[in-house]
Order: C-alpha cells, then sequence, then structure tokens
C-alpha cells in the first residue's frame, strides 16, 4: 500500500476539514480525515475551532442578503444618491 | 472625541448585510426587512446634514433603523386593534378535561435572553466578517450563511472551485480567531 493513499498532509486535512463543515467531504476523504486526526495535533486543533465556529454561526442563525435583494437595494439607493451629488 | 465622517458611497457594502441581519431578527418578515434597510439608507442620506461625528457611520444608520422598526410596529399594531379577535375559554361541561394548548408555555419557545444572546451574537460574527478582505466575506456569506452550493458560487463570482475553498479556508482560519478573541 503507498503511504499517500491513505496519509495525507496536514494542508490537506485542513482542507477536507473545510469541506466537511458543508457536508461536502466523500466518505473516503472522511476515513483520511479520522485517521489524521488520530495522531496530528495542529490538524485537531484545526478540526475543533472550525467545528466551534460552524456551531456557533448556526447557533446565532444569522442571515444576509443575497445579491438580487442588495442589488435592488443599491439600485434604489444608487438613484438617490446621484441625485445628491 | 473622534470625529467621524460620512461616505454614502460605501454604506451598501459595507452595511447592508449587518442591518438586514439586524432587522431580520426582529421582524421577521425577509420582503420586509429589505425595505426597512432600504429606507434606513434613504433616509440616512436625507438627514445626512444632521450627522455630528459622534458616533461611527454604522451606530449612526442603526439608530435610524431603530426608529424604523418601532415605526414599523405601531403601524401593524394600529392595524391589529382594528381586526382583533378575542379568545374565550368557556367552562361548559363538553370541554371538560380538553387541554388548553394555547395556554400551555412551549419549552421550545424562544425566550428573550436566547434572543438578546443570538442577536449579540450575531452582532460579534458581522464584526468579525467586517474585517475579512471583501471577497473573503463575499464567499463565505454566500457558502456559509446563504447555503449556496460551489458551483452556484462558482459561476456567480467567475472562480474556480480550488480558488473558493483557499477563500473558504481563509475565511474560517481569520473569523475563528476573530470570535475566540472576541467572544468564546
Amino acid at each position: 500500500m503507498k503511504k499517500s493513499f491513505l496519509f495525507i498532509s496536514c494542508e490537506e486535512a485542513k482542507h477536507i476539514c473545510d469541506k466537511s463543515q458543508y457536508g461536502e467531504a466523500t466518505g473516503w476523504e472522511r476515513i483520511k480525515l479520522a485517521l489524521r486526526l488520530s495522531w496530528c495535533r495542529v490538524t485537531r486543533a484545526y478540526s475543533s475551532k472550525n467545528n466551534k465556529l460552524t456551531n456557533t454561526i448556526e447557533h446565532a442563525k444569522v442571515d444576509c442578503l443575497k445579491n438580487d435583494e442588495r442589488n435592488k437595494i443599491k439600485h434604489q439607493f444608487d438613484e438617490e444618491l446621484a441625485k445628491h451629488q | 472625541m473622534a470625529n467621524h465622517q460620512l461616505n454614502p458611497n460605501n454604506w451598501i457594502n459595507l452595511y447592508s448585510d449587518y442591518l438586514f441581519n439586524y432587522t431580520i431578527s426582529r421582524v421577521n418578515d425577509r420582503a420586509m426587512a429589505q425595505d426597512l434597510v432600504s429606507e434606513t439608507f434613504l433616509a440616512g442620506l436625507k438627514s445626512m446634514k444632521n450627522f455630528k461625528g459622534e458616533a461611527s457611520e454604522r451606530t449612526w444608520l442603526v439608530s435610524i433603523l431603530k426608529r424604523k422598526i418601532i415605526d414599523y410596529y405601531r403601524k401593524i399594531n394600529s392595524n391589529k386593534g382594528k381586526a382583533e379577535v378575542r379568545m374565550t375559554y368557556n367552562n361548559d361541561s363538553e370541554s371538560e378535561g380538553d387541554w388548553l394548548e394555547e395556554r400551555v408555555a412551549d419549552p421550545f419557545d424562544k425566550t428573550a435572553e436566547d434572543k438578546l444572546e443570538n442577536s449579540e451574537l450575531g452582532s460579534a460574527i458581522y464584526n468579525c466578517l467586517s474585517k475579512l478582505p471583501e471577497k473573503q466575506a463575499e464567499v463565505f456569506k454566500m457558502k456559509t450563511i446563504l447555503g449556496y452550493d460551489t458551483e452556484t458560487i462558482c459561476n456567480e463570482l467567475d472562480i474556480t472551485a480550488s480558488n473558493l475553498w483557499v477563500l473558504i479556508h481563509r475565511a474560517r482560519t481569520a473569523l475563528a480567531d476573530c470570535m475566540e478573541e472576541n467572544w468564546f
């Protein structure tokens, strides 16, 4: 078995960890991440921080404007702004 | 005391999401929240001459928005009074033993304290988001808050998937550090 087949770099582990926050990591990627997490303190610290951020944002229920909604507000505002300048 | 300046050209980019999040948590109606934010910017523009520079631009806009939200509730309440339906809980024998569910406190209902904490947490997140480079903040909001899929964001912003993940990674790292410092 090739080492790179199962063992991943810290950077790759962080990338998988980011993807898994959005449910976009594949099953195989999650296995590779779990293996790395079992022995790498740096990955573990990153993963813990990342999970905490996800939970915090979910808990806060923050919302923001969609691009088309923002553009509509901007369009109205720009028309008015032009009159003031 | 710092003498703050107004620069309306940047208002939409800098404050629209913050004001929208502030509003939606209070009025719970997306379309109404957009209208109130839009009205706030227009009212700000009209009353620029009244700005004394004692508060920051954002604080000043929030104070205008607060008045808009109060006006909105005043308007609703004055309409509500006209169409009020009074509920009566009768004591007749047929309904004896029925649970008056409307009177039972819902344990899953949000308390005022929860809402206040969420509102403060939302402000803390937006404060941290405002420190990110514009592109990182935009990608993060689309991916995390609006829940868009990777392909949609890449098409809309004309970036590659790997570029998106780099931006997400940088945004998440900076945000986690900022939240660690200011909230956790």
